[in-house]
């Protein structure tokens, strides 16, 4: 009987290439790339004379913030045992300086763009000084600590005057507050204070 | 009886695979998009530490690597556990890296060189005493734009 010759339609499937495309664009759109990410440092220029290294040595007790990480990635700031935790807001008391302590570091007045005269602690070090056998985990977690109060400090400044985080700031704007929070970490070179056995 | 007889017949209609090649090509631009191309083979295992202030690497073709770590399985018999550096496909010396930065320095486009970024890739155990060899080497050949790879901690 002709009922038996029924066949089953053909799905159409001109649009499987759309469907196709679609897939690939949200794809494209919610993947991000695995892009490499990390903490930016600058390392300060190779010494060229003798003379010349021993002018950077004079800075002012006051101003200068020493960090050691000793070869049990122990920490120690300022003459004190800290935790890593611990570090940030001590850095930030000791960059910004808020009540002008005598033990922090001395102010100087700057004329900024957008903030006029301001109170600024230019000469201030922040010195980080690890042992030879202490972990880069270690000494990593202090230098985010370190970078993480400057951007706070940084971050603090902009929302007060603008409203807004630093990153969202124009670049005229990013200068200003680059300038009152400069940011100096200086990186010695390591000392063997002991070596594990 | 008949009608029972020709149902017995009915086919299974065929699958129509003429939209399998636009899959496969999805599956294929996805994967080209996701993974980024490795240009050297590690020799050595490295697991980058946790951080939270992390910028972006920026321009890849400004970017130069050195990996260190542990030796991988097969050369640890050999090389034994201690950490080692890695530049471009083989384990190197510290007194290599200068030589190195400078030749990947020379391989840039002038107008790129000052802004080389030089991005270690550091195992979290490694010994700071083999990083502030690197860092000195750095130093003497004006790499001064350097990028501690880490992992983003929430």
């Amino acid at each position: 009987m002709a009922k038996g010759k029924r066949k089953c339609p053909e799905v159409n499937s001109s649009s499987t290439a759309d469907i196709a495309f679609l897939l690939l664009i949200f794809f494209l759109i919610t993947t991000s790339m695995d892009t490499d990410r990390g903490l930016a440092r600058r390392l300060p220029p190779p010494p060229e004379t003798e003379d010349h290294k021993d002018d950077s040595d004079k800075v002012k007790e006051r101003n200068v913030m020493t960090v050691f990480l000793n070869m049990n990635d122990q920490l120690m700031a300022n003459g004190e045992y800290v935790n890593v935790d611990q570090l940030r807001t001590m850095a930030k008391e000791f960059i910004a300086n808020p009540y002008n302590d005598e033990s922090k570091p001395e102010k100087h007045t700057k004329e900024i763009q957008f903030f006029g005269a301001v109170q600024v602690t230019e000469k201030h070090v922040v010195s980080l000084r690890c042992d030879r056998t202490s972990s880069y985990k270690a000494y990593l977690a202090v230098q985010n600590e370190l970078v993480a109060a400057y951007n706070e400090l940084r971050d603090e400044l902009a929302q007060e005057k603008w409203g807004k985080d630093y990153a969202a700031l124009d670049e005229d704007q990013q200068k200003a507050v680059r300038e009152i929070y400069p940011q100096k970490i200086s990186e010695a070179e390591p000392k063997k204070y002991g070596e594990k056995k | 009886m008949g009608k029972f007889n020709k149902t017995g017949k009915r086919e299974m209609p065929a699958l129509n695979t003429s939209s399998l090649p636009d899959l496969i090509f999805t599956l294929l631009f996805f994967f080209m998009i996701v993974t980024t191309m490795r240009e050297v083979t590690l020799k050595v295992e490295f697991k980058v530490p946790q951080a939270t202030e992390l910028e972006k690497l920026e321009k890849k073709s400004l970017v130069t690597f050195i990996y260190v770590g542990k030796p991988t399985a097969e050369f640890r018999k050999k090389l034994g556990n201690e950490s080692r550096i890695q530049l471009n496909d083989s384990y190197a010396e510290v007194a290599e890296i200068q030589d190195y930065i400078i030749g990947e320095r020379a391989s840039m486009k002038e107008e790129d060189q000052p802004q080389m970024t030089v991005s270690l890739k550091v195992d979290q155990d490694t010994k700071m005493g083999i990083v502030t060899d690197i860092k000195e080497a750095l130093r003497k050949a004006y790499a001064l734009k350097i990028n501690y790879s880490a992992q983003s901690r929430q």
